[in-house]
């Protein structure tokens, strides 16, 4: 498949992931948002491993070109797995002071 | 068209529409559920690059542990189509305005670029997403970063734990 349909998925993923930081108020659907453009994210990277790595092995002999690339992802899963679990106990929390996930009550911090 | 063109057109409109229901759905578990499909055809994506082991990790961390997490939390604290707070009409266009600003210029971008003319990746060959050579690499050149995850895993948890519990 050529490259360029791989980044404009990612692309259009990772912009559904924008609009819907943008437009919703719940705290949890922006949070899954997020995770939706690391995720969009992700596939870019292991396309561009594959990429990387079918010109490393038409040029020559075994390779590993295109490791770092996928082992990369793993890297932003273990990130992400650790930062759903904080953020996840930082929604409860809000909720248990302020009985709703509404990101617009978030501005009371300031006082 | 081959099978493998049939499966990838069918994975990204898969992946495309779930992405979207995740935006329009106005039941939140009805969010969660359309973002598992999205997991799901990404990891199919994965496979389709013969990326097997990210693609089980995928799985496995994303919509296994990860969405149940958000499903729990969600159905902890009831929240339904009726409680769902909306913004303006005037907010959500200025979203989707510069969203598809941002959409529209990466695709130019993509369109117009001399470097990414006649680059294609692999499908279903090559051996550099399984777990033989992953695992190689990742316990010889990445062992102090995969150590350091672990440290980041405990602090995290123990963060959990300390934001979570009642005081």
């Amino acid at each position: 498949m050529p490259i360029q349909y791989y980044i404009a998925l990612a692309s259009a993923l990772f912009c559904i992931g924008v609009v819907g930081v943008l437009t919703r108020r719940n705290a949890i659907i922006v949070f899954m948002c997020i995770e939706l453009m690391l995720n969009a994210v992700n596939l870019l990277l292991v396309a561009f491993s594959k990429m990387h790595y079918a010109k490393a092995a038409a040029a020559g002999a075994v390779t590993t070109a295109g490791t770092e690339g996928q082992l990369f992802v793993f890297f932003i899963m273990v990130v992400a797995a650790a930062e759903v679990s904080v953020g996840l106990a930082i929604i409860v929390m809000m909720y248990r002071n302020v009985h709703s996930v509404d990101v617009n009550f978030l501005n009371r911090l300031k006082n | 068209m081959g099978t493998t063109q049939i499966l990838f057109w069918f994975l990204t409109a898969l992946a495309l529409l779930g992405a979207i229901m995740v935006l329009v759905s106005k039941n939140p578990v009805h969010s969660v559920l359309w973002l598992i499909v999205v997991f799901f055809a990404i990891s199919g994506h994965y496979i389709l690059l013969n990326a097997q082991f990210l693609a089980i990790v995928n799985l496995i961390v994303y919509a296994g542990a990860i969405m149940v997490l958000f499903l729990f939390v969600i159905m902890l604290m009831n929240l339904n189509a009726e409680t769902e707070p909306q913004k303006s009409i005037w907010m959500k266009f200025f979203g989707v305005a510069t969203g598809g600003l941002l959409l529209s210029f990466f695709i130019s971008f993509i369109v117009s670029s001399i470097d990414l003319k006649n680059k294609t990746a692999q499908l279903k060959e090559g051996d550099v997403g399984l777990i033989k050579n992953l695992g190689k690499v990742l316990f010889s050149d990445y062992v102090i970063p995969f150590e350091i995850a672990s440290i980041l895993f405990l602090s995290a948890m123990v963060g959990a734990v300390v934001i979570g519990k009642k005081d």
